[in-house]
């Protein structure tokens, strides 16, 4: 399950396509578990007629948890150090999002074998909508 | 500064959080299989810690019974004027795991504000940006999860291309 550093290269890439078709149904999973109630995720009727967007919209966190599915995939369940994400685009009903890492960087810290990613996913027009990096515990 | 949130770890929240993400994966719900693995017992997707919301009493963005809501009913919400909670967005998360929770672990999640900082942008507007960091400790004391999110107001809405 889990990488060895031993069978990583720097630049090494893998990726998922972590929603298809996102629904709005998934948004309101989301708010309920995450207890993010925010109308802009929610609310249609707010979200066009008071805020100003063409309807309701995922929340960050709920593009940033699809990708972390593709991420503790590919290095193995518990194994993550650091996961950061910036949010670039909204996410919105309907689209589908393929989720890629890409190794930086492989190294030793602390008695450990560590690797470096890069995030990014894109949704279906290519479009980025989150860049990010991870680090993770590998084997040797 | 905020007060400090007391935050349970439950298998069950877990499992809902995991499914809200569509991550099937057993760890996240099946205690046997989870103990045949390398970890040994379940533990919470990467993004779990935010559901802290939940265990947040003051939290602004939770329906509370007889106090004023900005949900739309019959007509949409905020006409009388912008929600006060409801423009900001999320920029950017970034958590630092020190060792993987687990159900039964209690959590003390201490809050505080980090930088602020503006930006100009062709999107929208003028932004506001605030950095806030939550620090989780675990029954022992011991240190579990950084997280450091920033949150962004934006003057108007986010134009799409």
């Amino acid at each position: 399950m889990a990488l060895s550093a031993s069978k990583l290269s720097v630049g090494d890439t893998y990726e998922e396509v972590v929603v298809d078709d996102l629904t709005r149904t998934q948004l309101v999973m989301y708010a309920g578990t995450s207890g993010d109630y925010n109308p802009l995720h929610t609310d249609d009727l707010y979200t066009k007629e008071v805020a100003g967007y063409p309807g309701v919209f995922a929340h960050g966190m709920l593009s940033m948890g699809l990708t972390g599915t593709m991420l503790t995939n590919y290095v193995g369940d518990g194994r993550l150090k650091k996961y950061g994400v910036r949010f670039t685009n909204q996410v919105w009903p309907g689209d589908t999002l393929t989720a890629k890492s890409t190794v930086a960087a492989l190294r030793d810290e602390g008695g450990e074998k560590l690797v470096d990613l890069t995030l990014e996913t894109v949704n279906q027009d290519g479009k980025t909508v989150v860049t990010g990096t991870a680090t993770a515990r590998v084997d040797s | 500064m905020a007060d400090d949130i007391k935050m349970p770890v439950e298998a069950t929240h877990i499992m809902m959080f995991a499914r809200s993400v569509g991550d099937p994966n057993p760890i996240y719900h099946d205690e046997e299989y989870a103990k045949t693995t390398e970890v040994g017992h379940i533990i919470s997707p990467p993004t779990f810690p935010r559901s802290v919301a939940q265990f947040d009493p003051e939290y602004r963005l939770r329906l509370k019974p007889g106090e004023k809501w900005f949900g739309s009913g019959k007509n949409p919400t905020g006409l009388d004027g912008p929600a006060a909670s409801s423009g900001g967005l999320h920029a950017e998360q970034h958590f630092e795991y020190h060792r993987n929770p687990k159900p039964g672990d209690v959590f003390t999640v201490k809050a505080r504000q980090g930088k602020t900082w503006e930006k100009e942008s062709k999107r929208a507007g003028k932004l506001m940006f605030t950095e806030s960091i939550q620090e989780y400790y675990d029954q022992n004391g011991e240190l579990v999860i950084t997280s450091r999110g920033v949150g962004v107001k934006t003057e108007r809405p986010v134009e799409q291309s």
